[in-house]
């Protein structure tokens, strides 16, 4: 029996080198089946991550595939996307990779609105360097390098996102595979730079350092966190600090770089000229 | 070099459940959040679809197995 | 120089960089604004959208360089243009296009340093982070131009060689010959020898993306094109796949050095100015060769026999063509705008089989013909007192 997912990965690959119970995995089967759902031509899509376990989800599917640097897979995906705009471009990124090291990077693909769809797979920690504090943290949690508690504030990507330009900005999480799904495939299907955070576990950094010992208590505890966009309105401030509202929060239509890049060259080709 | 599947299949009259042992990794999740307890751990944590009757099909656990090593089908011509 | 048919332009070297960028067939630029290197981006931002190519403007170094490795990736011809501090920030990117082997062009118009240091002054100082600047062991190319003329040749040069052995390579300006504008002839197109990427002739199912030819060179595959396939900054196997087998790792480093290596012959490019006679050799590059030239001028006008040897393929070494000069001369002077980098290895190709002395300067200002003379009247009463 071959599964939806069996005709997307490098076989070879598995198992995979994700602990039991990351979610790297489960945002992976997302991917794969909102993929599925656009019935899109492998050769024609391009997944591009940068370091970190998220990143290495790029070697498991079976597109061009390119696990670049720490932080700068979106810059990668941009020379990727301009050159080819035929190219689906898909960028994985984790919360360290694309909030800290990547942040510039990540407010400059919105702001160009460049049709790429960014997934931040958010475990709120730098995961393979052992657990450090990033900035998604949130505060008050623990780090390895929080050993005391986390006193920074933490980004909201959504709003980091809307704010900077981009045309779709979603949040899922993997408790909910099945909205996460959904909201991936809406994303990728989005003409200009399209953003969906999954909030994730780590079961050994994060889950480990706040009282969270198993993959199934840190599934158990997205889900507390996770709420809908209009219960999210209903909360206090203080109720909001625990809380993620889940769902679209923006989805708007403008022309995306790609497309304005075609108008420059035909308006430099009218002008003609060799200097 | 390549991973020989070691699937083990159970199944009734409407629903087929497949279990990947080598890529499974005794996470829980399947067993934890399934809606009907059709799961239950062996000795090594991995799923066994004890209860099967009770599946519904609603996919969750193949959906949320970060491992892809789970898989539920319905059964030929059983199926909706 | 040859005869070419091509018309002559008053042009400058930045410009002149521009137009063998265009001759070589770039189709992508993406940049960041710094002095001196910023009219290659602005010639670029104009040229380029007229031949359907992209230009983009990235937010910053580090941005841009990871943009021009993925249009390469792509199939396109790409180049980035920068200086000193901007260098410094391409640096991991270097790497992982050294290690992906993803042909690119990189500029660096060179200016006084350490960090801000000199911006609109002219310096030879990162000739060695040219060669060891990106972390881990590995080869590069490496070319400095000494006239506007040249920069136009060798950024074709440049572009060939990155495709032929997939491999970036660093163009060395300085500010000088950045912002001079001199008298170059442009070449008719159908007179420019262009050399592309090689590419698979098996179909994708047989595709081993980094298995070499005999050459040492594996086909590149463009993205987009059918062939599917791994691309990691992670020491990879044949397949592309991450490697943690030592014999793969050590074929595979191994490989990255000797494809250059082999080749050395064909990407060495260097001149010989009135050196079968000399027993005083002057070692030079970049923008001080205007001024050895004339010191040789000078020199043999009182008598002396100095000759000039004028590198224009920095990385690789010319090691052999050095060593066979200290067998011929007694002393080779190397004036450079830095305190002594290339004269390192000319040391260290030399064998101590004549004398080496550097001539350096750092003071912002060009080396001047007379004062290398100087230097070489210097050393020559040196070795009569001895």
């Amino acid at each position: 029996m071959k599964t939806v997912i069996d005709s997307y990965i490098r076989e070879e690959m598995f198992p995979h080198i994700w602990c039991p119970g990351c979610g790297n995995g489960i945002v992976l089967g997302a991917i794969i089946r909102a993929i599925d759902d656009l019935k899109w031509d492998k050769d024609k899509i391009v997944a591009v991550s940068g370091i970190g376990c998220s990143s290495r989800i790029t070697g498991y599917v079976d597109f061009c595939t390119m696990n670049t640097i720490h932080g700068r897979a979106l810059p990668f995906a941009t020379g990727i996307k301009m050159a080819n705009p035929d190219l689906k471009v898909i960028v994985v990124m984790g919360d360290g990779d694309c909030s800290a090291i990547g942040g510039n990077h990540f407010i400059h693909a919105a702001r160009r609105n460049i049709d790429l769809t960014a997934i931040i797979i958010n475990n709120m920690i730098y995961g393979m360097t052992g657990g450090q504090y990033s900035p998604l943290t949130p505060t008050g949690k623990f780090g390895s390098t929080a050993p005391y508690g986390n006193i920074d504030q933490s980004f909201d990507l959504v709003e980091l996102a809307t704010a900077a330009g981009a045309s779709y900005v979603a949040r899922g999480t993997v408790y909910n595979p099945r909205q996460s799904a959904s909201l991936i495939k809406k994303a990728l299907d989005k003409k200009g730079f399209s953003v969906v955070e999954i909030i994730s576990d780590c079961p050994v950094s994060y889950g480990k350092m706040n009282k969270m010992k198993s993959p199934v208590d840190m599934l158990k505890w997205i889900k507390d966190i996770a709420v809908s966009k209009k219960v999210w309105e209903g909360l206090s401030p203080d109720e909001k600090k625990e809380k993620y509202a889940v769902g679209e929060f923006l989805n708007k239509d403008r022309p995306d770089y790609t497309a304005r890049y075609k108008e420059i060259i035909k308006k430099a080709q009218e002008m003609g000229g060799n200097k | 070099m390549k991973q020989k599947k070691i699937l083990e299949v159970y199944q009734n009259n409407l629903v087929k459940i497949s279990v990947r042992r080598e890529w499974c990794k005794s996470c829980g999740i399947c067993i934890e959040f399934c809606p009907k307890d059709v799961l239950v751990p062996d000795d090594q944590g991995k799923p066994i679809p004890k209860n099967i009757d009770a599946c519904i099909k609603c996919g969750l656990c193949e959906l949320r197995c970060p491992d892809f090593a789970i898989t539920v089908e319905g059964v030929e011509g059983k199926d909706e | 120089m040859n005869k070419l048919k091509g018309n002559i332009k008053l042009l400058q070297g930045n410009e002149a960089c521009v137009e063998g960028a265009i001759l070589a067939g770039v189709r992508f630029f993406a940049g960041y604004p710094i002095t001196p290197s910023s009219e290659i981006a602005e010639g670029m931002a104009r040229r380029l959208p007229r031949l359907g190519g992209k230009f983009v403007q990235m937010e910053d170094e580090i941005a841009s360089m990871a943009a021009v490795i993925g249009a390469s990736v792509v199939g396109l011809k790409s180049l980035t243009a920068t200086s000193g501090p901007g260098m410094c920030l391409k640096q991991e990117n270097l790497g992982f296009a050294i290690t992906n082997e993803i042909p690119c062009v990189v500029v660096n118009a060179q200016r006084g340093g350490p960090s801000t240091g000199l911006p609109t002054k002219p310096s030879q100082g990162d000739m060695m982070q040219a060669r060891w600047g990106t972390h881990g062991d590995h080869p590069i190319i490496a070319l400095a131009p000494s006239t506007v003329n040249e920069i136009l040749t060798l950024t074709i040069k440049a572009f060939n060689f990155s495709e032929k052995y997939r491999i970036p390579v660093i163009l060395l300006l300085d500010e000088v010959i950045a912002h001079m504008r001199e008298k170059v002839e442009i070449p008719a197109p159908e007179d420019v020898e262009i050399v592309n990427r090689k590419k698979p002739t098996i179909p994708p199912e047989e595709y081993l993306p980094f298995k070499p030819d005999e050459d040492g060179i594996p086909p590149m595959a463009n993205f987009g094109e059918g062939y599917r396939y791994h691309i990691t900054g992670l020491i990879h196997n044949y397949k592309g796949l991450p490697t943690s087998n030592s014999q793969e790792i050590d074929a595979f480093i191994r490989r990255l050095h000797n494809k250059i290596q082999k080749n050395i012959k064909d990407i060495l490019i260097y001149e010989e100015y009135l050196l079968e006679d000399a027993d005083t050799a002057l070692i030079a590059y970049g923008s001080v060769v205007r001024a050895a030239e004339r010191t040789v001028k000078l020199a043999r006008k009182e008598g002396l026999k100095v000759g000039l040897l004028k590198l224009l393929t920095i990385w690789p070494f010319c090691f052999e063509e050095v060593n066979r000069l200290a067998q011929q001369v007694d002393l080779i002077i190397v004036p450079e705008m830095n305190l002594g980098q290339i004269v390192l290895e000319v040391e260290r190709a030399a064998q101590g089989k004549c004398r080496v002395v550097p001539y350096g300067r750092v003071d912002g200002e060009l080396i001047n013909p007379i004062e290398i003379l100087g230097k070489v009247q210097e050393e020559k009463n040196n070795e009569d007192c001895n």
